[in-house]
């Protein structure tokens, strides 16, 4: 939780069924006020249909949720608080930029005045006048950014934010994030970008085929994987024996670009140091490594192609 | 609400759609306002149906709204276009999504929505009106039409009266096209639906038994618009119009209330 113990979003077995499909069953997990929290999982495991209940645009077929302490039951209550972009910007192709963001000004009663200066925020301040058909994917994008950043919301939901930005673009998302989490919003982001996501998200909600496998801190996700030991021999010629010493005192060993990956509590390193030495190897770096966000992704969820 | 009347105003008065309108109302206004003056004399009618009105009527105080009259069933089938576009635009480019969260209240959108396009097509009547009775003005003299009636208050009633009739059949049309537009979800759909039914089906099934031109809806909806005739009467028409748009409007609304934004 975070320091206030405050929650911007809960949810408690939430369901969506579709015919005999679950999209979404019984998922409960918990989003705390003004944290950064990913949202992540493969394609049609349910993201999109939970952002979507939460918005309360799709009625859920079972469990509850809040949003900004409101049930989803009573979207009008947190929605002016609320900024949201859902599955890639969607505007209307003959508007330009700037009057598609009027459009939405004026529908939530927001200043017209916000929508210059959000413009500006993402970088489209010349080409708000011309037609959203004319714009990039990249462009369009940052459009439904700004969008969703009218209300000046305490709550901003964002889907899939980085599709088609280039690296400086991408870059200027993680500030942007990074800013209104300084400022007190709190971002719930999903994103196939996982190593974005893992620099940025101090929460993970992880789902899997309709179903939550992990809500909780990224930390604490990352911390309970097996870490990982690369041992590094002086010279590359020592590779061989070295991985044949290993192998015999019972290690699993991966060679990768002149190292030994070796699946080990980081206890083993100690032992790794002593192996080589008897056997006559001078080691020239052994380091502990985490396994990164998408390497534990792929190994909770099984997608790894 | 007034908010979304306000929203939805931007949308429509975009220059694609506002000049595309007035291009293509303009341009009907007056093709059907110079036909009736400009083929006074042809033997192939200078009206519909083929039926002729010679400078003698068209000089009496209806004669400043003929051509007006005429053009009105074609403003709705424009209503219907536009009404029904304007609709299931928002699903099959996902802007609804979009609405729905600014402003979580749906039936406010719809209200919203239906108000703003009711204000559009006022202003689409009110300027084929206008262009007609110019041409009229214009033509009457090559025609040989006495337009001294045209200034009467008798004639400023029927004008009063037309615009009042053919914005009402605008309304059905343009309703109709709307619950087309929220029951399809796809703009060529609604307005394919919407334009064969009205232009061409109910035609044919008026021709091949009579007595359902009393109960379609297209038909009833022109009849407004012309202000009645005897065998089909204004009060009728209105009665079989409104029960027509208040039961198809309900469920629409409802679906549109009730039904899932997945996309």
């Amino acid at each position: 939780m975070n320091k206030t113990g405050t929650v911007a979003i809960s949810a408690s077995d939430l369901t969506k069924i579709y015919g005999e499909r679950a999209a979404l069953s019984h998922g409960s997990f918990v989003v705390p006020s003004g944290s950064v929290c990913g949202f992540v999982g493969p394609n049609g495991s349910g993201k999109t249909t939970t952002i979507r209940m939460l918005l309360g645009l799709i009625t859920p077929s079972g469990g509850s949720a809040t949003v900004l302490g409101e049930s989803i039951k009573h979207p009008e209550k947190y929605l002016p608080r609320v900024g949201a972009m859902i599955e890639g910007p969607a505007f209307y192709p003959a508007l330009s930029g700037r009057e598609n963001l009027k459009v939405l000004a004026e529908l939530g009663g927001f200043p017209l005045s916000r929508v210059d200066e959000l413009l500006a925020k993402v970088d489209l301040a010349d080409r708000g006048g011309s037609k959203f058909k004319t714009y990039s994917l990249g462009m369009k994008q940052r459009l439904g950014i700004a969008a969703a950043l009218l209300p000046n919301p305490e709550l901003l939901i964002l889907d899939e934010p980085t599709n088609g930005l280039d690296p400086s673009g991408i870059q200027e998302v993680r500030r942007i994030i990074k800013d209104l989490a300084n400022g007190g919003t709190t971002v719930f982001v999903s994103s196939h970008i996982l190593s974005e996501l893992e620099m940025i998200c101090e929460y993970l909600v992880m789902l899997r085929e309709g179903k939550v496998i992990f809500s909780g801190r990224t930390q604490e996700l990352l911390s309970a994987q097996k870490p990982m030991i690369i041992a590094r021999p002086e010279y590359e010629v020592d590779l061989t024996k070295l991985t044949n010493t290993l192998s015999e005192a019972g290690y699993q060993i991966t060679i990768v670009d002149g190292a030994l990956q070796i699946a080990a509590a980081k206890e083993a390193s100690a032992e790794i140091n002593r192996l080589a030495f008897d056997s006559g190897i001078t080691l020239s770096s052994i380091s502990i490594v985490l396994p990164t966000l998408e390497e534990t992704f792929f190994e909770m969820t099984g997608d790894n192609k | 609400m007034i908010r979304v009347v306000i929203a939805e105003l931007r949308k429509l008065r975009r220059p694609s759609l506002l000049l595309g309108t007035i291009a293509t109302v303009g341009g009907l206004s007056a093709l059907f306002t110079s036909i009736v003056f400009l083929m006074i004399d042809s033997e192939d009618g200078n009206t519909k149906r083929g039926e002729s009105i010679g400078p003698k009527e068209l000089s009496e105080a209806i004669g400043l709204v003929y051509g007006f009259k005429l053009v009105g069933v074609f403003l709705g089938v424009v209503a219907l276009c536009i009404f029904a576009s304007q609709t299931a635009q928002e699903y099959s480019l996902g802007t609804l999504r979009n609405l729905l969260v600014r402003q979580p209240s749906r039936m406010k959108i719809l209200a919203g929505k239906f108000i703003a396009m009711k204000l559009f097509a006022l202003v689409m009547v009110l300027f084929a009106g206008a262009l007609s009775i110019a041409i009229s003005f214009a033509l009457a003299g090559r025609a040989k039409v006495d337009t001294t009636e045209w200034g009467t208050s008798a004639a400023m009633h029927i004008l009063f009266e037309s615009a009042l009739n053919i914005f009402l059949a605008t309304l059905c049309f343009g309703t109709f096209g709307m619950i087309l537009g929220l029951l399809f979800r796809s703009p060529i759909s609604a307005i394919a639906v919407g334009v064969l039914w009205n232009l061409i089906l109910e035609n044919i099934l008026a021709a091949l038994i009579n007595s359902t031109r009393k109960w379609l809806p297209g038909i009833n909806f022109a009849n407004l618009g012309e202000g009645g005739y005897p065998d089909l009467t204004y009060k009728h028409s209105i009665a079989v119009s409104l029960s027509y748009l208040i039961i198809g409007g309900a469920i629409a609304a409802i679906l549109f209330k009730k039904r899932d934004v997945a996309n």
